[in-house]
């Protein structure tokens, strides 16, 4: 069995939501996450919050965030078990994020260094 | 209490103190010679007390006895090193005064550095929860072969292997290395709640043995709260996860023994005292900033003795089961996760994931279809109760995938 990365892509990382809306996503988003735990096919995960977030630039030029410059920003990632990348697409698909127009859910193996030689 | 009941009630509570404090006091390869002692000290307060009468404090009588037998087998251990193996150098002295120090303080350490000694990885979990029963619930290899569906001689060598093997692997009665503390006190635990578990769930037919098990779990998870080394926030994560479970004893056996389901039950036979105890318990478990599996269950549990069926009731639980299954999966918990998910979140979304989830060897999984498409789709409902039916072991399990067929 392989794993995969499942990273959300959110097309604007300035857009404020309310209180409420945060929390109805927050639950979309553990009821996603336990569905596929309740599969035995989680491995873990992270949420990347967007506050004290930057970026550092070439010469360590530091900047606030990677809003502005950057039009996408990653929102947090998970990692699940899949016996090929289809089953990890239909793991993203259920992804709450995708609700958001022009939010995506990028799918990437993940291979762990050392015995197959790929670094 | 009369003489033919007071000896079993001593035997249970005293065996097993006698065995640790001498077995400590021995090292752990003499167990055997422990246990010995102990048995043989009972022996003769049945033989001496029948015809002399039931001492004043029989308590006291036994850690007499036993104290003398001890000194006994220490001397001959003693003259058996001098004579058989005189080259030995490091042979411990003997002196007369070498004493057997049975006070309530050197009991409860040794009973706990024997929970440690028994709940040694080394060990199949099955022979650590016979060797626990054995030598510190003092329970009969008959009752233990009963709690685990077998015979006295299966008990018997598998204890036996366990204890060669103990032996083999220098195992102590001391506390653990403060580094190494955290690991094997979380055997400790998980011995404890498979001791509990396997009451709580088994297939043994004796009702009492089922909750004698329960009850001693929770006995030896006591023994841990109250000592300032081992009472830590999961230990007491645990035992409120066991007092909460415990809560419902009377109310999920019907009077033919048969099992009534939690929504079945009759609420009013839930044990409040129990419910207040684990309450307790989980206040004390809430400190420090680990959370441990048992935390996030005994909060499951917690929300189980709630009577009234809320919307935050069920949303709870379901969060609870989505954290909980992140750390650790269990087909228990997927599946009791996707009950509470029919309860939050409707039946149609709770199909929906109950159809991917691959636990096509439990008849659980089968209950659980049926019961989701109770008053959804009454025809497969019916063929996901009949394939439960052909997979449940026992009669209490057919009987309530009976009723279910028959109120469809």
């Amino acid at each position: 069995m392989d794993e995969f990365m499942l990273i959300f892509r959110h097309e604007d990382g300035q857009k404020i939501a309310s209180p409420e809306q945060i929390q109805v996503w927050m639950k979309q988003t553990m009821d996603w996450i336990g569905g596929i735990a309740a599969q035995n096919k989680f491995s873990g995960g992270n949420g990347l919050p967007f506050e004290d977030a930057k970026v550092v630039w070439h010469n360590n030029v530091v900047t606030n965030g990677p809003f502005g410059e950057i039009k996408e920003t990653i929102g947090g990632y998970i990692m699940v078990k899949a016996d090929s990348v289809d089953e990890a697409v239909e793991f993203a698909k259920g992804c709450p994020v995708l609700q958001g127009d022009g939010n995506s859910v990028e799918v990437r193996k993940i291979v762990r260094g050392g015995t197959d030689g790929v670094h | 209490m009369e003489q033919q009941e007071l000896i079993p009630h001593l035997f249970r509570n005293e065996y097993t103190k006698i065995t640790a404090v001498l077995c400590k006091r021995f090292g752990f390869e003499h167990i055997e010679a422990a246990e010995d002692i102990a048995s043989d000290t009972f022996l003769t307060a049945a033989q001496t007390w029948v015809i002399n009468g039931v001492p004043a404090n029989p308590v006291a009588w036994l850690y007499n006895v036993a104290g003398n037998k001890a000194k006994n087998f220490l001397k001959r251990q003693h003259l058996f090193q001098q004579k058989i193996a005189p080259a030995l150098k490091n042979a411990p002295g003997f002196s007369e005064e070498t004493g057997i120090d049975l006070s309530p303080q050197n009991i409860s350490d040794s009973q706990l550095q024997m929970m440690f000694a028994v709940c040694d990885p080394c060990i199949p979990a099955e022979a650590q929860i016979g060797l626990a029963l054995r030598i510190l619930c003092g329970f009969g290899i008959n009752e233990i072969a009963d709690a685990f569906l077998t015979n006295t001689e299966t008990i018997n060598k598998r204890l036996s292997r366990a204890k060669e093997k103990l032996r083999q692997q220098n195992v102590t009665l001391q506390f653990p290395a403060a580094a190494a503390a955290d690991a094997r006190l979380a055997n400790v635990l998980t011995t404890i709640y498979l001791l509990f578990s396997e009451g709580y769930y088994s297939e043994s037919t004796a009702a009492t043995v089922r909750k004698d098990l329960c009850l001693e779990a929770m006995r030896l998870c006591s023994l841990l709260t109250a000592n300032e080394h081992t009472n830590t926030a999961p230990v007491n994560a645990l035992l409120a996860l066991m007092c909460f479970h415990a809560s419902r004893f009377d109310a999920r056996v019907g009077t033919n023994g048969e099992m009534i389901l939690y929504d079945e039950q009759d609420t009013s036979l839930w044990n409040t005292d129990l419910v207040a105890k684990g309450t307790w318990y989980l206040h004390r478990a809430a400190t420090g900033k680990q959370i441990s599996t048992y935390h996030i269950e005994a909060t499951i549990a917690y929300w189980h003795t709630q009577k009234e069926d809320t919307p935050e009731k069920w949303e709870t639980i379901l969060q609870l089961y989505n954290r909980l299954l992140q750390i650790a999966y269990s087909p228990v918990a997927a599946l009791n996760r996707t009950y509470a998910l029919a309860k939050a979140n409707g039946k149609a979304a709770a199909i929906k994931e109950a159809l991917q989830l691959n636990l096509h060897q439990h008849h659980f999984y089968f209950v659980l279809l049926g019961e989701l498409y109770t008053g959804v789709d009454e025809e497969k409902a019916r063929r996901y109760f009949e394939q439960a039916l052909a997979l449940a072991k026992t009669s209490a399990d057919k009987s309530a995938i009976m009723r279910r067929i028959q109120r469809l």
